[in-house]
C-alpha cells in the first residue's frame, strides 16, 4: 500500500508555556522547543505498522519552512521511507485551505492508496484532512482509532466518538484519515536512528513545482485570516493558596473536609 | 445582512443535543435580526419528534427524511446539505465528533470559508466575519476575520453560547425530494460500545484525576495513595489513556466518561475544553499544577501552584497524620 502522512513541525505544549507577545501578533517563540505535532505521530506509526503488514511505501510530508526538514528526518528515523518538503515564500499565511490546496497538489504528482494526517495540530482546527479529502473527492474519516486492512479495495476502520465509544464503518480506497491519540504506541526514536537518516536527501517542491496558482494560496488567498494572540481577561478563576507548602496543605485539607471531599 | 442563516440539528433517539439551542443564540450574534432555519436530517417517528420541537425554538424547519440518514453518515449529510443550502448561506454546525467529521469537507464543497471550534462571535463588518477561536490546547486566544461573502460555515463549540429562551412557532418544510441519491464510499457498519473498565468513575463523590503533570507511570501511585487516604477514586485525562497508563473506562472527557462529583481533585491537568466536557454538576475543584498559566485554573475553585510530585505526597502524609 502507498500511503502518504501529512505532517506538521508545532511548538510541544507539553515542554512549553505559551505567551503571547507584547503587541499580540504572536506567540514568543524564542525559546519554544518544537516538535512534530503528537496527532501526526500516531498517524506515522500507524502508517509504518500497515507497510510492514502488506508491504509498500511510506511517504511524509510537510509544509513549512527549513526548519520543517527536522521533523522529516525524525519520522524516516521512525521507518518512513520518503520525505518531501513543500516549502515556498508564497505559501506563508495560507489558511487551512490553503495548506490542504498545496498538499493536494502534491498528491496528484503521485499516486497513493491511503493518506493519513494527525486529527488535528497546534491551532486545533482539525480541518486540513476534510478539505484534503473533499478536494481530491476522496472518502474522509476523522478520529480514527482504529484501521483493519483486508485484501480487498476496502478497508474497516474506527472513530472515535462521544462517550469513548467507537464508530465502525467500511471505507473506499483510496481515503483520507485523521488519526487520534491512542490508536497505537509509537516506537521510540534514538539519536542513532536520526544520524542514519541524516543525509537523506529530501526533495523539496515549491510553488512553481506543484503548479499551484498564486492566488489560491499563501496570505492572498486565506479567507481566514488571524488577527491577533491574546489572553482572555481572567474570570474569577481558582483562589491560588499561598505560604509555604506546609501551610498550603493545611489550608487545603480544611477546605477539603468542608466539601466532603475526606471520608 | 442578507446572508441566510442555517442551523444543522445534531438528534439522537429522538431528542435534539443541546447544541440546537445553542447554535440559534449563536447565529443571533452574527445577525440578530436574521431568521434562522433548522436542518434535521434522519428516518421515521424519531425524525419527525426532532422536527416538532425544533419548530418550537427555529421559525423554519427543513425535514430531510430517507433511510440512509437514519444514522449521522458526515459523507452522506454532506451531499444532503449541498444540494439544500442556497449560495453564501452561513452554516453553524456542533462542534463535535460528527461536526469535525462533515465541515471541513462541506466548507469545501460550497466553496465557503470554515471557521472551527468557534468560542465567540463579536459581529459582521460587511461581509467580514469577526470570531474567537483557541489554540494551543486553550493557552491562547485568537481574533479572527473571516471573509463570508461567498457563505461560510461554522463549527460552533459546545457550551460557549448559553441557550436562552428563543421561541418560535415555526413551519416544518419537508425538503426530502432534494436529498439527491444518499450514496457514499464510506459505509456505517455498527457503534461499538466503550469497555466496561474494573472501576465505575461516575460513581464516585469524590475524584482524584491525574494529567499528563504526573509525568511518569510509576508515579500514579501517587495519586492512588492520596485516593486511598481520602477515599475517592483515580480518574484521568486523555493522555495518560492513550499512554496507557490507565484504563479508558478512567478517562473524563467527551471522549471517555461524563462525571458529576462533588469533589474533583486535579492533579497536573492542564484543563483542555475536551476534558472539562466530561465534568457536571459543578464539582468542587481543586487544581494542582506547577504552571499558573495553566486553563484548569480558571475554572478551578482551589489552585495550587506546586510541582505536585513533590506536594501531593506531603499532603497525603499530613491527612494520615490526621486521622
Amino acid at each position: 500500500m502507498e500511503i502518504l502522512v501529512c505532517v506538521k513541525r508545532v511548538p510541544d505544549t507539553a515542554e512549553n508555556e505559551i505567551v503571547v507577545n507584547g503587541k499580540g501578533t504572536d506567540i514568543e517563540r524564542g525559546d519554544l522547543v518544537y516538535s512534530v505535532n503528537e496527532w501526526d505521530n500516531y498517524a506515522v506509526e500507524e502508517a509504518i505498522q500497515i507497510r510492514d503488514r502488506v508491504g509498500g511505501t511510506v511517504t511524509v510530508v510537510t509544509v513549512g519552512d527549513g526548519d520543517s526538514e527536522e521533523i522529516l528526518r525524525r519520522e524516516m528515523a521512525m521507518g518512513a521511507d520518503k520525505g518531501i518538503l513543500l516549502s515556498d515564500d508564497a505559501f506563508n499565511g495560507s489558511d487551512g485551505k490553503g495548506v490542504a490546496t498545496i498538499l493536494k497538489s502534491e498528491i496528484a504528482k503521485g499516486k497513493y492508496d491511503l493518506i493519513l494526517t494527525g486529527a488535528q495540530a497546534d491551532d486545533g482546527a482539525a480541518q486540513v484532512g476534510g478539505m484534503l479529502a473533499a478536494m481530491l473527492d476522496m472518502p474522509y474519516a476523522s478520529l480514527v482509532n482504529k484501521i483493519e486492512t483486508g485484501s480487498g479495495n476496502t478497508i474497516k476502520i474506527g472513530r472515535e466518538i462521544e462517550g469513548g465509544n467507537q464508530e465502525m464503518s467500511e471505507i473506499d480506497l483510496p481515503c483520507v484519515l485523521s488519526i487520534q491519540t491512542g490508536i497505537n504506541e509509537p516506537r521510540y526514536v534514538g539519536i542513532r536512528g536520526i544520524r542514519k537518516v541524516a543525509s537523506v536527501e529530501i526533495p523539496v517542491h515549491g510553488a512553481g513545482d506543484l503548479g499551484v496558482a498564486a492566488g489560491s494560496v499563501g496570505a492572498a488567498g486565506a479567507k481566514v485570516k488571524r488577527v491577533d494572540y491574546f489572553i482572555p481577561p481572567a474570570g474569577e478563576g481558582a483562589e491560588i493558596l499561598e505560604g509555604s507548602s506546609d501551610e498550603i496543605a493545611e489550608k487545603l485539607i480544611e477546605l477539603l473536609k468542608s466539601k466532603g471531599g475526606i471520608k | 445582512m442578507t446572508q441566510p442563516i442555517f442551523a444543522y440539528i445534531a438528534h439522537k433517539n429522538g431528542v435534539a443535543d443541546d447544541s440546537a439551542l445553542e447554535l440559534i443564540v449563536a447565529a443571533k450574534k452574527i445577525d440578530p435580526s436574521a431568521s434562522v432555519t433548522a436542518i434535521v436530517c434522519g428516518n421515521g417517528a424519531e425524525l419527525d419528534s426532532v422536527c416538532t420541537a425544533m419548530s418550537a425554538v427555529y421559525p423554519d424547519v427543513w425535514k430531510v427524511s430517507n433511510p440512509a440518514l437514519a444514522y449521522p453518515n458526515a459523507e452522506v449529510i454532506r451531499g444532503v446539505l449541498v444540494n439544500l443550502l442556497p449560495a453564501s448561506a452561513v452554516t453553524l454546525v456542533p462542534h463535535d465528533t460528527f461536526g469535525m467529521d462533515l465541515s471541513p469537507g462541506l466548507s469545501i464543497k460550497l466553496n465557503a470559508a470554515f471557521v472551527s471550534d468557534v468560542v465567540g462571535i463579536e459581529g459582521v463588518d460587511g461581509a467580514v466575519l469577526k470570531a474567537v477561536r483557541q489554540e494551543f490546547g486553550g493557552q491562547v486566544s485568537t481574533h479572527i476575520h473571516c471573509d463570508m461573502a461567498s457563505g461560510v460555515v461554522l463549527n460552533i463549540r459546545s457550551g460557549a453560547f448559553l441557550a436562552d429562551d428563543s421561541k418560535a412557532s415555526g413551519a416544518v418544510t419537508d425538503k426530502s425530494g432534494q436529498a439527491g441519491d444518499c450514496k457514499a464510499k464510506r459505509r456505517f457498519i455498527e457503534v461499538v460500545a466503550a469497555e466496561v473498565g474494573d472501576v465505575d468513575i461516575t460513581k464516585s463523590d469524590v475524584l482524584v484525576s491525574v494529567g499528563r503533570g504526573i509525568e511518569e507511570q510509576d508515579n500514579i501511585a501517587i495519586a492512588q495513595e492520596l485516593a486511598d487516604t481520602i477515599g475517592a477514586v483515580v480518574s484521568c485525562s486523555r493522555p495518560i489513556v492513550d499512554a496507557k497508563w490507565l484504563e479508558k473506562a478512567r478517562q473524563v472527557g467527551t471522549s471517555g466518561k461524563t462525571v458529576k462529583p462533588k469533589v474533583y481533585i486535579a492533579l497536573g491537568i492542564s484543563g483542555s475544553f475536551q476534558h472539562l466536557g466530561g465534568l457536571k454538576g459543578n464539582p468542587f475543584i481543586v487544581a494542582i499544577n506547577k504552571n499558573p498559566k495553566a486553563p484548569i485554573f480558571q475554572v478551578a475553585d482551589i489552585g495550587v501552584v506546586l510541582d505536585l510530585l513533590e506536594f501531593v505526597p506531603e499532603l497525603t502524609e499530613k491527612i494520615k497524620e490526621m486521622k
